[in-house]
């Protein structure tokens, strides 16, 4: 298939405005299906860290009567001690609660006067704590302290992430399907534009697989040099990109990892089989209407 | 061969005998048979009840007023089209039964030259000539090619383009084409219709030569001459197209 030009290619004169636009379409399709797959990647990634970041960690908050905040927080540091599951806690200090605090009110705000709920930070380990058993026991030992575990918030987000990696699996197989129907397009327009070569070689006795096989070597050659191409381009903005930074986001998160920079690689190769299948399928459905 | 008695037999059961001991070749076997043929393009059938046997060997011209369907007929010898009702049979298979490859694979045993004589514009001449050999993966049988190019004269035109040939150059090149696999049959519609006298007689008896070799010759031409010529140096058949119906023609061919 890589042999360029030979005897078999030549019977089809070269078309211009075809070959430009396979290869155009192949190339910008690939550069798009790079960022598709980095999108995916990317928020596989995150879904995974948020998993796991939400998943060690919880919160238990104390309202309690300033008389009974140190009791009650003594006694649900007591329970979490016996706990199974529970790795750490502690109890976080005014200056702590105060930090959290100033986006809100301000670094001023005096925490020691108001009556705020104590905030007790829990990160579990190994397969983590039985939240509900977790929570009867609080309710017995301290009334005024709830459980959160951030489920709440964390479910909301993992299926967020996960949608976006479908969402880029989807746009990667939808970016394959237009790819396929314009090198069909582009294909069968080659095969109206050259009807007269056809009829010729029909008639000095050339099978279908001949006259196709011309199209089809033609046709996923131009893919994989427009495919390669885009690939390239591709992978170079991706590489531009700003780096994942800490306090970036998901944004700057966006890129590849390790060894999945060579995972775009592949992308050129699927595009010639998809031009490959493409424009076959396109050849013998347009030889099989002819004399 | 076989074919239908001209009209002026009528019913006569002993006229009709004696027709057909005339022009049936016995003890060879049919290169390309037609039998109850008709064919339409519209609702209205352009030929009807054509029935031909072409033996082996034979040599057949076929004449007709234009429009009356001698490029459809020979269309049908070669497969391009199929009878809208009635059988074509070539090298014993029906061709409404053939799949497309083994039609492709018989069409290697015909050399066809169209009256358009069509090519590969973008290919040089002496490709578009060998290209029966190169699509049948005989390309390495073409040490002959410069000398067949040669024969029709246009040794000096190998390189060149197809566009750039005058009409007779065209027609010469697409005879080079039809005979370059020697092939079991050759059917030419018009071939010399852009050839000088000199050049037809070349072909005549290149169409000769091959019949003597044993291959099958049908040629559809308005050219009189070239036929009383022909008739002259082998055993040549006339056929006409008349009131949609293949007929043999009158002695005064």
């Amino acid at each position: 298939m890589a042999r360029k030009d030979g005897p078999t290619d030549r019977i089809v004169p070269q078309t211009g405005h075809t070959a430009w636009l396979t290869s155009f379409t192949a190339g910008v399709m690939v550069f798009l299906a790079v960022f598709a797959l980095a999108l995916s990647l990317a928020a596989g990634r995150l879904a995974e860290r948020w998993q796991e970041a939400l998943s060690n960690t919880a919160t238990i908050r104390i309202a309690a009567p300033p008389d009974q905040m140190e009791f009650q927080t003594q006694a649900v540091l007591n329970v979490l001690a016996t706990t199974p599951g529970v790795a750490e806690a502690r109890a976080l200090t005014d200056d702590e609660q105060q930090k959290l605090l100033a986006p809100w009110f301000g670094a001023d705000l005096p925490v020691e006067d108001l009556p705020l709920p104590r905030l007790i930070e829990v990160t579990s380990a190994g397969q983590g704590f039985d939240a509900e058993g977790l929570r009867q026991r609080l309710s017995a030992e301290a009334p005024g302290a709830v459980l959160d575990d951030h489920g709440r918030w964390r479910q909301p987000l993992v299926v967020a992430a996960g949608r976006l990696r479908l969402l880029g699996q989807v746009s990667i197989l939808l970016i394959g399907g237009a790819m396929a129907a314009m090198i069909t397009l582009a294909a069968h327009a080659a095969l109206s534009a050259n009807a007269q070569v056809i009829r010729v070689l029909r008639l000095v006795g050339a099978r279908d697989a001949y006259i196709a096989r011309a199209f089809v070597r033609r046709f996923t050659l131009r893919a994989l040099l427009g495919a390669g191409l885009g690939a390239i381009f591709g992978m170079l903005a991706v590489a531009l990109l700003p780096g994942a930074e800490t306090e970036g986001g998901f944004l700057t998160g966006l890129g590849f990892q390790g060894i999945e920079w060579a995972y775009p690689l592949a992308l050129p190769i699927a595009a010639a089989v998809v031009a490959y299948v493409a424009t076959r399928l396109a050849a013998f459905n347009r030889l099989r209407g002819l004399p | 061969m076989r074919l239908n008695p001209p009209q002026g037999l009528g019913k006569d059961a002993t006229a009709q005998a004696a027709f057909r001991a005339v022009f049936h070749v016995r003890n060879t076997r049919p290169v390309i048979a037609l039998e109850q043929v008709s064919y339409a393009y519209g609702p209205e059938p352009l030929l009807t009840d054509v029935n031909l046997t072409l033996a082996a060997g034979s040599f057949y011209f076929l004449t007709g007023p234009s429009g009356t369907g001698k490029s459809t007929f020979l269309k049908l010898c070669y497969g391009e089209l199929k009878p809208t009702t009635g059988r074509v049979t070539i090298f014993d298979r029906n061709v409404k039964d053939m799949k497309r490859d083994e039609l492709a694979i018989a069409r290697r045993r015909m050399g066809v030259v169209h009256q358009d004589c069509q090519f590969l514009d973008h290919l040089p001449l002496a490709t578009n000539v060998a290209l029966p050999l190169t699509v049948a993966g005989r390309g390495n049988e073409l040490d002959d090619l410069s000398a067949l190019l040669a024969w029709v004269g246009l040794g000096g035109l190998a390189d060149a383009l197809p566009p750039t040939l005058s009409g007779g150059e065209r027609q010469r090149a697409a005879l080079a084409r039809a005979v370059i696999t020697s092939p079991d049959v050759l059917l030419a519609d018009e071939p010399t219709g852009n050839l000088d006298w000199d050049m037809s007689q070349r072909l005549l008896a290149l169409l000769v030569e091959l019949n003597r070799m044993g291959k099958t010759i049908l040629v559809a031409t308005h050219d009189m001459n070239l036929i009383r010529a022909a008739k002259q140096q082998v055993n040549a058949r006339v056929l006409r197209i008349r009131d949609k119906r293949l007929q043999a023609a009158g002695a005064d061919l």
